[in-house]
């Protein structure tokens, strides 16, 4: 039907078909129902099962929780213990390893973001750093097994900080490129207007515009870090015993549960639950302090 | 201040800034430019001066001195490069790779479009303020320090002196003396323009550069940002780009019209707006187009 065909008001404006228009009203009432509907499902069904595993983690973990796990070490099944060396693993490990990666990842997306738009190299880095991004961590904990535990000729702490500053590096490289890409370019003009070298520019007033999103971005890395188990395995290893040297195996959080979930203990299993508990509600708290951060950063 | 008043009285028939409230159209004629005194020696010399985003030139070979311790308005439609020729001016073209700048811009007997120029150096003899206020995400107070220590190793007391006369000259201490040492982002848009201003004049650049100082401002913002341009002529040059032609009749000694990247004429500015010579500037400024 063509517009010349269309009834026409005297005054020249075309006539509805209010039963045409009903009907095309009912129409669009039932899909958005169907959709609404599925939307709704989907969204349940994630859920339920999120809340029935924090639910269970929650249920098991406060059963296992008392002070001797923080205040004990590991001991071997049927003697009680708990979990100090591991805790105390994973907070120098994920420290040092944040330590580590952080200030490569922030320059890197500074030079991404400042010092090169559109270069083929830029375009390579780029690629690089998501691939990176989304790597299989075991694969990251094998390549630093090939790289510092092989050569040196044993596991050690500084293994497993290398193979978490690299899980880190390309976190805070895609964060710290997009904070620094959401300056607008006439802040950059006005530092440059006033005769300030580029790095002046950079370092005191791009980092400081971006600050709250770059450091919600190491947030956000430190909470990945802290569960990482695979690129543990083949590095750090785990340590039965309290341990602080770097240079020998180092005990962590997601490697105890790790071992002690799969054994057939069941004060062990109790303990893997208490980690759990542990590391989840640390993640928690890092996720709501990054997310407060930013939205106050705005 | 007193001086200040006497000053603008002594403007001529326009007397400091007239209408109230800028914005609006000309309707034909009537513009009340100031017809100040005549135009003094100049403070840069821009000698045939092409300039290229790329393949396209933009500019073509433009000749214009801007005069001493006076404003010059640059007006024209929209993408005519009135804002390009005051990006050369500082080279803040330069930040850009494929954009070139080809001719003479003397500057105290240098040519600043050479190689071998400072561009650092420049910027402090050459200050922008830029359409948007840009404050810098810190203090009141380090906001002005900033551009000082870049240039400067001033003494504490010497400092503190610096930014209450940049913020003094800017009309600004008094709103923010009591609270310089909180974020310069809480500060209105009018405030925050005039920070950016007193943080150029805290440098003590030579030549100050506006560029459409006051678009994004409301009218009373606006008229004090004119009535700072008028005062701070005493001790700077400067030259704004404005769409508003009542503006430029307000702000500047001379005008210069560009049109398609040609500058298309310049006078003084009583001269420009009573008394066009061509023909475009004629239908520019009654309103006819851009």
């Amino acid at each position: 039907m063509s517009a010349s065909t269309l009834p026409v008001h005297s005054g020249g404006r075309p006539l509805k078909d209010l039963k045409v228009a009903a009907a095309l009203g009912a129409r669009r009432k039932r899909s958005d129902g169907i959709v609404r509907a599925l939307c709704f499902a989907a969204t349940a069904l994630g859920l339920i099962f999120l809340v029935s595993i924090l639910f269970t983690l929650a249920w098991r973990g406060f059963e296992a929780m008392s002070l001797s796990v923080f205040t004990e070490v590991t001991r071997p099944p049927g003697s009680g213990g708990g979990l100090l060396n591991a805790i105390i693993g994973s907070l120098i490990q994920t420290a040092i390893g944040t330590a580590i990666g952080t200030p490569i990842g922030m320059l890197v997306g500074t030079y991404l973001a400042e010092y090169d738009r559109g270069s083929a190299l830029g375009g390579a880095v780029r690629f690089v750093s998501d691939v990176l991004l989304s790597a299989p961590s075991i694969l990251i904990g094998l390549f630093v097994y090939q790289i510092l535990v092989v050569p040196f000729g044993g596991f050690s702490g500084w293994a497993g900080c290398v193979a978490l500053a690299i899980i880190v590096i390309p976190i805070v490289v895609r964060t710290t490129e997009d904070m620094l890409r959401l300056i607008p370019n006439t802040l950059r003009e006005a530092v440059i207007g006033l005769g300030a070298p580029k790095w002046k520019m950079i370092t005191l007033v791009c980092w400081r515009a971006a600050a709250s999103g770059i450091l919600t971005g190491i947030l956000l890395a430190v909470a990945r870090i802290a569960g990482e188990t695979a690129p543990l395995l083949f590095t750090s290893l785990g340590n039965l015993n309290w341990s602080l040297s770097l240079n020998q195996p180092m005990s962590s959080l997601p490697v105890t549960i790790y071992n002690y979930a799969g054994s057939a203990f069941a004060d062990w299993i109790a303990l893997a639950w208490a980690g759990a508990l542990i590391i989840t509600l640390g993640v928690l708290g890092l996720n709501i302090g990054a997310r407060s951060l930013l939205r106050s950063g705005k | 201040m007193s001086g200040t008043m006497a000053h603008e009285q002594a403007v001529g028939p326009a007397g400091g800034i007239p209408g109230g409230v800028p914005g609006g159209i000309p309707a034909g004629g009537g513009l009340q430019a100031r017809s100040g005194a005549a135009l003094r020696e100049a403070r840069i010399s821009v000698r045939n001066l092409d300039f290229y985003y790329g393949d396209h030139k933009a500019l073509k070979s433009i000749n214009l001195d801007l005069p001493d311790r006076q404003v010059t308005g640059l007006i024209g439609p929209s993408g005519c490069g009135k804002s390009t020729l005051l990006r050369i001016l500082n080279r803040m073209y330069s930040l850009y790779p494929g954009q070139r700048a080809v001719g003479e811009v003397m500057l105290e007997g240098r040519n600043i479009l050479d190689d071998g120029m400072d561009l650092n150096a420049l910027r402090a003899r050459v200050g922008m303020v830029f359409q948007k206020p840009t404050p810098f995400p810190m203090t009141i107070h380090e906001n002005i320090a900033f551009g000082i220590r870049l240039h400067e190793k001033l003494s504490r007391t010497d400092m503190e002196q610096r930014i209450e006369w940049a913020l003094s000259r800017a009309a600004l201490w008094g709103e923010v003396k009591d609270r310089l040492h909180t974020s310069a982002l809480g500060l209105s848009g009018g405030q925050q323009q005039r920070l950016c201003i007193a943080r150029t004049i805290a440098v003590r650049p030579e030549v100050i550069l506006l560029d459409e100082p006051t678009s994004a401002l409301d009218p009373i913002s606006t008229l004090k940002i004119e009535q700072l341009i008028d005062e701070l002529k005493q001790d700077f040059t400067l030259a704004i780009v404005t769409h508003n032609m009542q503006q430029a009749a307000r702000c500047a000694d001379q005008v210069a019209f560009f049109y398609l990247g040609e500058l298309v004429e310049v006078a003084p500015a009583a001269q420009l707006f009573t008394k066009p010579q061509k023909k475009q500037t004629q239908e520019y400024i009654t309103g006819r187009f851009g």
